[in-house]
């Protein structure tokens, strides 16, 4: 039975990624360029990025060692050498009408990445990583690239260093795309390789194609043979996270609906129109691309199977939830949130160094994290301000203000107003009462209320509670009630 | 008669002095000139004038040199007389009604006819040894990353180099010596062990010396040539040197690969000229897919276009493997030939070019003939060696040229060799 007049229930889906990711280096890949975006168009540029005739390429070993570094992280091969090629196509971004990439000796083969889908950790294949140079970009006026009155061009990103990373055709389901892209991110970012906040840093192109579920092996794989008889569509314009998965969702539901009506998958590339959700049919003129790849002569091969032992990379997010939870005793779940990007663990690193674990972790993970969420917000958009939250931990971890007070007065003013916590305290009068206030009070309660502490004697427990009540009048409140308690038992006890 | 031999005529002054003030210098119209157009001979570039200097011609103007002007060439260096130049031809100066060789025709007629001391040219498969040959002058195509390239418009990147064009074999080793060394600029040059520069080695002392010369490359050229080669041969004789016969067996198939390999690299090297930047952009009708194509059948002459779509097509789904691969393979057997003649010869030597200069018009309908001129200059570039075509005498009135070739990165053999026929 073919996988087009399979029944839906039938069905496997089959997803594959083309990951695009701007590595973050100083300088573009072959010149010396800059690489720091700017509004002003072709002005970081030079002969061998604007594609002069005669310019010659010369390799920025940098991009070479951050794909080293994303190699190792996803226990890539790296090969003895790697060399450069060209594919050569005609579009008007590309300077020379040729890109400079990496064919059958690309930097990494064969890895994979463990991700986390519902709970369940599950392992994505890695088919290969390889570098190459990003084209310049194009901004057609009065339409689009066919029909537009004019069409601008802009090099300044030509040449800035792109890992394509390729993924083997194992999800499953649209969702587990997500979760790959968010893990990517977190590795390349805890690499510090890479910088999401940039535009157009990550581009994905996904493929998709339905089989017969019965041509799922025991063990999840697909047979090569089942895979190429099975029609796939490609979609290319993906820019984010959610962006893959309602692609996906779209074409899923787009390739099970027509077998459902009996019609064929088209093989074709489509686009993902954001704004609607949907993919949208390319016209397929340029059925089979054919890019001629060739060695590019102009860079010697490298020799990089050393890099791999020379180049050190930090602790990655799955060895580092490890350790918090060893370490620090935090749960799964806390452990999990404060790994999430390599900003808040060593923020939570340097708070618990100074105070309590958990009073870190509850501070980190919860108050701040929760209360960011909240706004939208991310550590990166306050984190000139890390100092400030921890200057707030140490308030309530001196017991100079509540921990109720500490978050939702001091925290919510902090990320609202942008205002200091000592202001905040200062102003709001949120100082607790110092000890010697409190035991002031808690005398002047049991003189002033002899009934009371006559019932307490006689057993009765409940007085307590009204004592704690005067006592925290006179403080205005700002007092522990426990503490309140615990120092009212103390002198009623003597 | 000398107003063919330069595209654009520009006096750049070097710096005030260094071992090349009071010299002149005709540059080859690929090799990049800051402010100075530079054409490749062709109508897409007619009105290109580069942002940057060419690594080559910084150093020549901090060694004193004066550039007089940038030298008329084959379209893109494609050719094998100068015709294909979307400027006219260039007559040979010192054999008149004949080509001057190519590609870098008008480099090597600008040393003949004294329009300059020295002259730049580059040579993909022989474009500075045959019009060396054509013109009486002496050449020098240097070893691959010696010379850097970065500025020369590539028309085939993993074959060529730029190399000096002189009167004598000593003054282009002069020229050698301040132009060669590594440069950040191109990742493929070398930094190769030097004794001595290579001028010295330009003293005719060849007393000792092993010539080797490889049947196939004697074989079937014209009988004029092979006589005047043969008497070149006897001075050497009696100059000290063994002659002794050797075999490059894989040189049968060195024409054929050499052009697949060029072609190939030309079709990729040559893309970006769409248009967009260079040549006629307006005017056309169409999806920019059209536009490009249209700029393109305007801006090239048809040699550019016949090479470029050849390339494009060896370098195709199913004729990869049949044209482009086995074109490598041949290029990698090559190699060894010339390392296993090496082996018992210090330097191999034979006419630089199997014809005299062809008459203006002559070849130019005919490529294929064009091609087989290249026989004994092509073998060279696919081994990345250097070698040295220096004037050996004349077959009716017309210049012969013999070529040197020496192991990788020695120079100085060629050179010595070479010069012992100054
Ligand atoms: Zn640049």
């Amino acid at each position: 039975m073919s996988a087009q007049s399979a029944k839906n229930a039938d069905l496997t889906t089959v997803i594959g990624l083309e990951v695009h990711v701007q590595l973050e280096t100083d300088t573009k890949i072959f010149c010396g360029c800059p690489t720091e975006p700017t509004d002003e168009p072709n002005t970081q540029t030079c002969p061998v990025c604007l594609g002069l005739p005669g310019a010659l390429p010369v390799l920025n070993e940098a991009a070479v060692e951050a794909a080293v570094k994303v190699g190792k992280a996803i226990d890539a091969d790296i090969p003895e050498e790697t060399r450069f090629h060209r594919k050569n196509y005609f579009y008007p971004d590309l300077p020379k009408n040729f890109q400079i990439t990496q064919y059958d000796e690309p930097v990494c083969a064969d890895g994979e990445l463990e991700i986390s889908v519902g709970g369940e950790r599950r392992t994505v294949g890695i088919r290969r990583a390889h570098l190459e140079e990003d084209p310049g970009s194009l901004q057609h006026v009065g339409g689009n690239i066919d029909n537009a009155d004019y069409t601008l061009v802009n090099y300044n990103r030509a040449g800035t260093p792109l890992m394509e990373i390729v993924t083997k055709p194992d999800f499953r389901e649209p969702e587990e795309t997500r979760a790959f892209l968010e893990k990517l991110e977190e590795v390349l970012e805890y690499l510090g390789v890479f910088d999401a906040s940039r535009d157009g840093s990550l581009r994905i192109d996904a493929n998709l194609s339905l089989v017969p579920s019965d041509e799922v092996d025991d063990d999840g794989s697909i047979g090569t043979d089942v895979l190429d008889s099975a029609n796939r569509t490609e979609v290319k314009n993906i820019s984010s996270h959610k962006g893959a998965e309602t692609a996906l969702q779209y074409e899923e539901g787009r390739q099970k609906d027509l077998m459902r009506r009996g019609k064929a998958v088209e093989q074709e590339t489509r686009h993902f129109n954001e704004t609607h959700g949907s993919t949208v049919s390319m016209r397929s003129k340029e059925e089979e691309k054919d890019y001629r790849y060739f060695e590019e002569a102009d860079l010697p091969p490298l020799q990089v199977s050393h890099w791999k032992d020379e180049i050190s990379i930090p602790e990655l997010p799955d060895a580092r939830r490890e350790r918090f939870q060893d370490e620090y005793g935090l749960s799964d779940e806390a452990a999990s949130k404060l790994t999430s990007t390599k900003q808040v663990a060593d923020f939570y690193e340097d708070v618990a160094s100074e105070y309590d674990a958990d009073l870190a972790a509850t501070w980190v993970a919860d108050e701040l994290l929760g209360e960011l969420n909240y706004r939208d917000m991310a550590v990166t958009d306050v984190e000139g301000r890390l100092d400030e939250v921890k200057r707030l931990v140490e308030l309530v971890a001196a017991d100079d203000i509540t921990a109720k007070n500490a978050k939702e007065v001091v925290l919510r003013g902090m990320l609202d107003d942008g205002d200091a916590p000592d202001d905040i305290v200062e102003r709001e009068d949120l100082g607790k009462t110092d000890a010697d206030a409190v035991a002031a009070a808690v005398a002047e309660a049991i003189e002033e209320n002899p009934d009371a502490v006559a019932d307490y004697e006689d057993g009765d427990d409940g007085a307590i509670n009204f004592l704690v009540g005067q006592v925290m009048g006179k403080t205005g409140g700002s007092a522990d009630p426990g503490t309140v308690n615990q120092k009212l038992r103390a002198a009623l006890d003597e | 008669m000398s107003d063919d031999i330069f595209i654009t005529r520009e006096t750049v002054e070097g710096a005030d002095d260094g071992p090349l003030a009071d010299t002149t210098v005709a540059v080859k119209d690929n090799i990049s000139t800051e402010g100075v157009r530079t054409t490749c001979g062709s109508e897409m570039l007619a009105d290109y004038v580069p942002p940057y200097d060419a690594t080559v011609v910084s150093r020549l103007k901090e060694a004193g040199a004066t550039i007089v002007g940038k030298t008329n060439m084959d379209e893109f260096g494609m050719g094998t007389t100068t015709e294909t130049s979307a400027f006219g031809a260039t007559e040979n100066p010192v054999a008149p009604g004949h080509v001057p060789g190519g590609s870098s025709g008008g480099s090597a007629a600008a040393v003949a006819a004294g329009e300059a001391d020295v002259a730049l040219g580059s040579d993909t498969g022989g474009s500075i040894r045959c019009p060396a040959a054509f013109c009486g002058v002496a050449g020098i195509k240097p070893t691959y990353g010696v010379v850097s390239r970065y500025g020369l418009v590539a028309y085939a990147n993993s074959l060529e180099q730029i190399g000096p064009l002189a009167p004598t074999v000593e003054e282009a080793a002069a020229l050698l010596d301040v132009i060669a060394g590594p440069d950040p600029k191109d990742a493929t040059t070398r930094d190769p062990e030097r004794s001595a520069p290579y001028v010295d080695a330009a003293d005719g002392d060849v007393d000792g010396m092993t010539v080797g010369v490889p049947t196939e490359l004697v074989d079937g050229a014209d009988e004029g040539v092979l006589e005047t080669f043969e008497d070149a041969l006897d001075d050497l004789r009696a100059q000290g040197v063994e002659v002794v016969d050797v075999s490059l067996e894989s040189v049968e198939y060195a024409v054929q690969a050499y052009y697949v390999i060029a072609m190939s690299e030309a079709s990729s090297n040559l893309a970006r000229f769409d248009g967009v930047r260079y040549g006629n952009s307006g005017g056309y009708d169409g999806n920019w897919n059209e536009v490009f194509g249209e700029a393109r059948e305007e801006g090239f002459g048809a040699e550019v276009k016949r090479r470029v779509l050849l390339g494009t097509y060896a370098l195709s789904a199913g004729y990869h493997d049949k044209y482009y691969k086995q074109a490598q393979n041949a290029r990698a057997w090559v190699k060894q030939d010339f390392d296993e003649a090496f082996a018992d010869v210090d330097v191999l030597a034979s006419p630089t070019m199997p014809v005299p200069p062809m008459a203006l018009g002559e070849s130019l309908s005919d490529p294929l003939t064009m091609y087989l001129a290249d026989a004994n200059t092509v073998p060279v570039n696919l081994a990345d060696l250097p070698a040295v075509s220096v004037p050996a005498g004349e077959t009716d009135g017309l210049p012969v040229g013999m070529q040197f070739v020496a192991p990788a990165f020695d120079e100085a053999t060629a050179i010595r060799a070479a010069s012992a026929l100054d």
